[in-house]
């Protein structure tokens, strides 16, 4: 009776909670909706976790005897994990987002995992299509969590050079292939009662942890700069790993949640890929440090330095402004002193606008939060198809610790290794202001041409002391004109 | 699970399918400004997961499959609130330049909830 009635409770929050998630995430696609699109959200995971308990009125019968020792442990598990991640995730800074969601996704996908785990540990599925998924979901969840560990050392900057050893793609298609055999014999010796040599649970070990290696092995030799589509990947993963032992579990809500989450996070992954102008397979086989020499084109002349103070002053005499922010503005920590040296600008009549790149930052829109966070609204915030047009009619760009994304050798040089990745054209601008910590190259070690134009004037400095130059020069002004 | 509603694996596909679509949908109309925020939402999302463990502890009923389903209800529940603290910080930050008061709400707002965290 109590068995009957918890059952169409479940179903009926978990159907809930799938609702909210796409309301939610359909809300989430404008910035003035998209604070109530998480809360909605929200409020469908706590129905689900919290109706999750009534699981206690149908277990199996052999749980029975555990069912009190299990609800004490489900509670701590939830204190502790929901607990622990919500106090980091308050915490922890804006610049460091993209390493946070690598760890989330890596625990989401070590969850699936483990659901995969106790299916086959148990003996649990029925048939060979539940073996098979199991086993699918089982494959993608430990690796998406053991690559997600990976992705978030790398950001973190614990591991500091990709690893990379000959023969590497070879080692990768041989742990693959060997995860995927494991897999194949439990399911064929699982389903046909032959003798499997070893016991199936060892044969369970083993394929977990050939997955787990391979996660780690695909990660390895894949840059830094491309994490963000390496993560994008794992959420994608992760969704599909969720989906998939939501089917096993027959659990609609999961099954939903996590595919929805697969889409998204695949067309999120493509969208980047294409920003930075590569394939996906082109960033996860091979390495753009590897594809970038010193590569300097036909660019002749010099840079040519100029004064904080007269770069300041001539913005604030401009008729228009366009900023293009990149990761060297929030590596130096300048947004919130560029935020004030804007306010002085707008309030001297100055049009500004902010360009962002969609790879600016190290993950996409990862600048927009950067700037959103030091308070600048978000109807100044400009993506590329935006204002690409405008930078023409503008007086003055101002680039920070931007640099691959404003090099106009990806619209001309053919033999450039950006050639063809969509830039912002700062350089149609009638003058160019870049600030720069000092001679030398981005992190692709590509030869900006931007920087050797004729319109274009060097700031030489770290951002954020460059920009308080830029404030007392126009406070300076008004200060002589009062 | 004792779901009265017995899935068959073309009804499954058929779930996938929608699932898939609505996701393609929904996501490929969200503005790049916003793309972020919208990794770590989904992130959220997929912390659903929680629920599959809690499945799996509560029918837990040897010491290794305890010790599983444990592992898989912390991380599915890390992965879960882990992922809404960022998409709200996140999210509470953007504000248009229009409406002053609005924005003086806002910062109201990620106060209390640091309070409350």
């Amino acid at each position: 009776m109590f068995a009957m009635l918890a059952q169409i409770t479940i179903g009926t929050a978990d159907l809930a909670a799938a609702s909210l998630f796409l309301f939610g995430l359909k809300r989430m696609s404008s910035p003035a909706t998209a604070k109530s699109g998480i809360r909605v959200a929200g409020i469908g995971m706590i129905a689900a976790v919290l109706t999750s308990f009534l699981y206690v009125f149908g277990v199996d019968t052999a749980a029975r005897p555990h069912l009190m020792v299990n609800v004490a442990l489900a509670i701590i598990a939830l204190g502790i994990g929901g607990g622990g991640a919500w106090l980091v995730g308050r915490k922890v800074a804006m610049t460091a987002m993209p390493q946070m969601v690598a760890i989330y996704n890596g625990m989401g996908g070590g969850a699936a995992g483990g659901i995969a785990a106790m299916e086959l540990f148990g003996n649990r599925t029925h048939g060979a299509t539940q073996l098979l998924v199991t086993l699918l979901g089982g494959l993608i969840g430990a690796v998406s969590m053991s690559g997600s560990v990976i992705a978030w050392a790398k950001l973190q900057g614990v591991l500091a050079k990709p690893l990379r050893i000959r023969g590497q793609q070879l080692l990768n298609g041989v742990f693959l292939l060997a995860a995927v055999s494991v897999a194949g014999w439990i399911a064929v010796s699982g389903l046909s009662g032959a003798d499997p040599v070893l016991p199936l649970t060892t044969w369970t070990y083993i394929f977990f942890a050939i997955a787990l290696v391979f996660g780690v092995l695909m990660t390895l030799p894949i840059g830094g700069a491309d994490m963000p589509v390496v993560i994008s990947i794992y959420n994608a993963f992760t969704g599909l790993a969720v989906g998939l032992e939501g089917y096993v579990l027959g659990t609609p809500a999961l099954m939903i949640a996590g595919m929805v989450v697969g889409a998204a996070g695949l067309l999120l992954t493509l969208l980047m890929a294409r920003a930075m102008n590569r394939s996906v397979a082109n960033v996860l086989f091979t390495n753009f440090g590897q594809v970038a020499k010193v590569h300097r084109g036909a660019i002749t002349g010099t840079e040519r330095a100029t004064e904080a103070s007269d770069a300041g002053i001539k913005m604030r005499y401009a008729a228009s402004v366009i900023i293009v922010p990149g990761y060297g503005l929030a590596a130096a920590q300048g947004q919130q002193k560029l935020y004030e040296f804007v306010k002085l600008l707008l309030a001297a009549k100055v049009s500004v606008k902010f360009a962002v790149h969609p790879v600016a930052g190290r993950m996409p829109g990862q600048m927009d939060v950067l700037l959103a966070e030091a308070g600048v609204p978000y109807d100044l915030i400009f993506q590329l198809d935006d204002i690409n047009a405008e930078f023409a009619t503008t007086d003055v760009v101002l680039v920070i610790g931007a640099n691959d994304v404003v090099n106009p050798a990806a619209r001309t040089d053919k033999s450039s290794p950006i050639y063809g990745m969509p830039i912002l054209d700062a350089d149609k601008a009638k003058q160019v202001y870049v600030i720069k910590r000092g001679q030398g190259k981005g992190y692709s070690g590509i030869v900006n041409a931007l920087f050797y134009e004729p319109n274009c004037n060097m700031v030489f400095g770290d951002a954020q002391a460059v920009l308080i130059k830029m404030i007392e020069a126009v406070r300076g002004l008004g200060a002589a004109a009062a | 699970m004792h779901v009265d509603v017995t899935m068959t694996g073309l009804v499954a596909l058929y779930i996938f399918m929608l699932a898939g679509f609505a996701g393609w949908v929904i996501i490929g109309n969200v503005p790049a400004i916003l793309h972020t925020p919208l990794m770590s939402g989904s992130n959220f999302v997929h912390g659903i997961v929680v629920v599959g463990g809690m499945f799996a502890l509560l029918n837990a009923s040897t010491v290794l499959e305890q010790a599983i389903g444990f592992l898989a209800v912390l991380l599915g529940a890390g992965n879960a609130a882990g992922g809404y603290a960022v998409t709200d910080r996140m999210l509470a930050m953007f504000k248009t330049s229009e409406p002053q008061a609005k924005s003086r709400h806002g910062h109201g707002r990620i106060h209390h909830l640091k309070k409350k965290g």
